[in-house]
């Protein structure tokens, strides 16, 4: 007989969590803590959704998306995680670019990137400074007609090379394009600039561990392999979920499902008013990557002035097109030095991302499917071998991750890896006023994605789940 | 709860949020956001203590409601005039 992920578990709870990414951990997390009863389920053998790691023989722990976030999230998991958690975080010190226009290495913050912008880059101290202000007095509110690629040129007219310097990060960090409103590259951007770039000391696997223990602490009924099938409605209001066969019931649901797959697959569009379907098939999901993960000989070293995020690109100018191309000229490397596990064993990793279309990627005969990912590592190697000689010799273990990859374990709508465009956050934010209390809280809209983004995204709509709750509470409803 | 006790629980609350920040030199009239180092997270923060503390809700489109002392403690007011102070 198989197993029973759900034995033990309640008939009913105030709250039901579908997914356990950042977001649906952290929503979980605050409303137990607020008194509700909280299960939360999630279909993968692992907590964590992207952010996630795995192990390879030799002693090797890849992490997926332990890349870089901005300060603000130490003051996130003080409050709503625990201290142990905030105190792990550290600055990633060497960020680095090499392109053929400019090769350069920065604490990626206000301070350093002004005196780049006005020493090598020639920009007056007034520009650079109205550049910032303008960048961190947007809202998620503010007008969106104005994008990312106008907002460069209204303030450094013709600077191919400055629209790199700024953009290339954050495309790497959110998908995001030059295309895309420009408040979304403002928020975000501003949240890096304001300290630089950080870490999680011991791993994705210590975070998750530690944010485990943490919800059983605050008393969540935590599921492994548990699938959610379908989310109930009835007369208008969440009535309960199925997984694994089993119907459970609940005065909440919060997805941490993709917001597509929420409204259109797990509560079905019957639930929902014509208008508001339409607006949920419109959205458009971002864009997927490519990885490649690569592992030093135990004994292998890379000097740690190779840099913690490296910005490689042979193209000679920034586009956004060519940074989704299947020919890729632009990869960034992220270095794993024994420092970023200092409890484990010493070892040197490095992860190199590409972001990518699903599309490129889905309709690939087997056959081609593994030639495809044989050439990636091939021409990763090729281009790493500039940075780390004769990496080939120096290496325990490769392999690649597609698309295809990601739809597997997250069960991602087109292996997504960083949610929807902008539009979704609208869609996500106004989910409860269709179906009374049922939630959204993953990553969408752009800024609202990332390690960051995805925990505060899940405080917010903890709020107003735990609003909700009270006052039902206290007034008696049905 | 009178309103110089509502001003007291917002002190009480901001401690909590913004440990590193000097309270005392707070001017009532200014707001919080150019006084103090707070983004959107920390008054969605003041917003969950109030509910967990004493069971008042603030709605998000009233969020604007809390820009300054003097506004939060106005706008509190008839929500919080029937409550003990904890």
């Amino acid at each position: 007989m198989p197993r029973d992920f759900l034995k033990g578990a309640s008939g009913e709870y105030d709250v039901i969590v579908i997914g356990s990414g950042l977001a649906g951990l952290t929503s979980a997390n605050a409303l137990a803590r607020s008194g509700h009863r909280v299960l939360l389920l999630e279909q993968h053998y692992k907590l964590g959704g992207m952010a996630t790691w795995f192990k390879r023989p030799g002693g090797h722990i890849f992490d997926v998306s332990l890349h870089g976030f901005p300060i603000g999230m130490v003051k996130s998991c003080r409050r709503y995680w625990t201290r142990e958690i905030a105190d792990s975080i550290v600055q990633l010190k060497h960020v680095r670019f090499d392109n053929p226009m400019f090769s350069l290495t920065t604490l990626y913050n206000r301070e350093d990137f002004t005196r780049l912008l006005t020493g090598q880059f020639g920009v007056s101290q007034e520009r650079v400074e109205a550049f910032f202000e303008a960048a961190r007095g947007m809202n998620f509110y503010d007008e969106q007609q104005q994008t990312v690629g106008e907002f460069f040129e209204k303030f450094f007219p013709g600077r191919g090379d400055i629209v790199r310097l700024l953009m290339e990060p954050i495309t790497y960090a959110n998908g995001s394009t030059l295309e895309d409103p420009a408040i979304t590259y403002g928020i975000v951007f501003s949240n890096f600039m304001s300290k630089g770039v950080f870490t999680f000391q011991g791993g994705t696997d210590r975070l998750i561990q530690l944010m485990h223990e943490d919800l059983i602490r605050s008393g969540v009924d935590v599921r492994i392999r548990a699938d959610v099938e379908q989310i109930h409605v009835e007369r208008g209001r969440v009535a309960g979920v199925t997984v694994n066969g089993r119907f459970i019931k609940a005065r909440a649901v919060v997805s941490n499902a993709n917001i597509k797959t929420t409204i259109l697959k797990l509560a079905g569009r019957e639930n929902f008013t014509p208008e508001y379907v339409a607006e949920t098939e419109s959205i458009r999901l971002n864009n997927s990557s490519t990885q490649v993960y690569m592992a030093l000989k135990p004994d292998e070293r890379v000097d740690e002035s190779t840099g913690d995020l490296l910005f490689s690109s042979t193209a000679p100018s920034f586009q956004t097109d060519l940074l989704l191309s299947r020919d890729i000229t632009s990869r960034t490397f992220s270095f794993y030095y024994p420092r970023t596990r200092p409890e484990g064993k010493p070892r040197c990793l490095i992860v190199s991302s590409t972001n990518a279309q699903y599309e490129d990627w889905i309709n690939l005969s087997d056959e081609d499917y593994q030639a495809s990912k044989d050439d990636l590592i091939e021409t990763t190697l090729e281009s790493l071998d500039r940075y780390v000689p004769g990496v080939r010799k120096k290496l325990d273990h490769v392999e690649a991750a597609t698309p295809r990859t990601f739809r597997h374990y997250t069960r991602h709508a087109q292996g997504s890896s960083f949610g929807t465009k902008f539009e979704g956050l609208a869609v996500s934010r106004s989910l409860p006023a269709q179906v009374q209390g049922l939630f959204h809280a993953g990553s969408v809209g752009i800024i609202m994605s990332g390690w960051l983004g995805a925990i505060n995204y899940g405080v917010i709509v903890a709020n107003e789940v735990d609003a909700l709750l009270l006052s039902k509470s206290t007034t008696p409803v049905g | 709860m009178t309103s110089e006790e509502i001003r007291e629980v917002i002190i009480d609350i901001l401690t909590d949020i913004a440990p590193d920040e000097e309270l005392g030199d707070l001017k009532d009239d200014v707001a919080f956001r150019d006084q103090l180092e707070l983004d959107s997270m920390d008054f969605l923060d003041i917003v969950m203590e109030l509910r967990k503390r004493y069971r008042v809700q603030v709605p998000e489109e009233d969020y604007g409601e809390l820009a300054s002392m003097q506004s939060t403690v106005a706008y509190l007011e008839p929500k919080m005039q029937d409550l003990e102070k904890a």
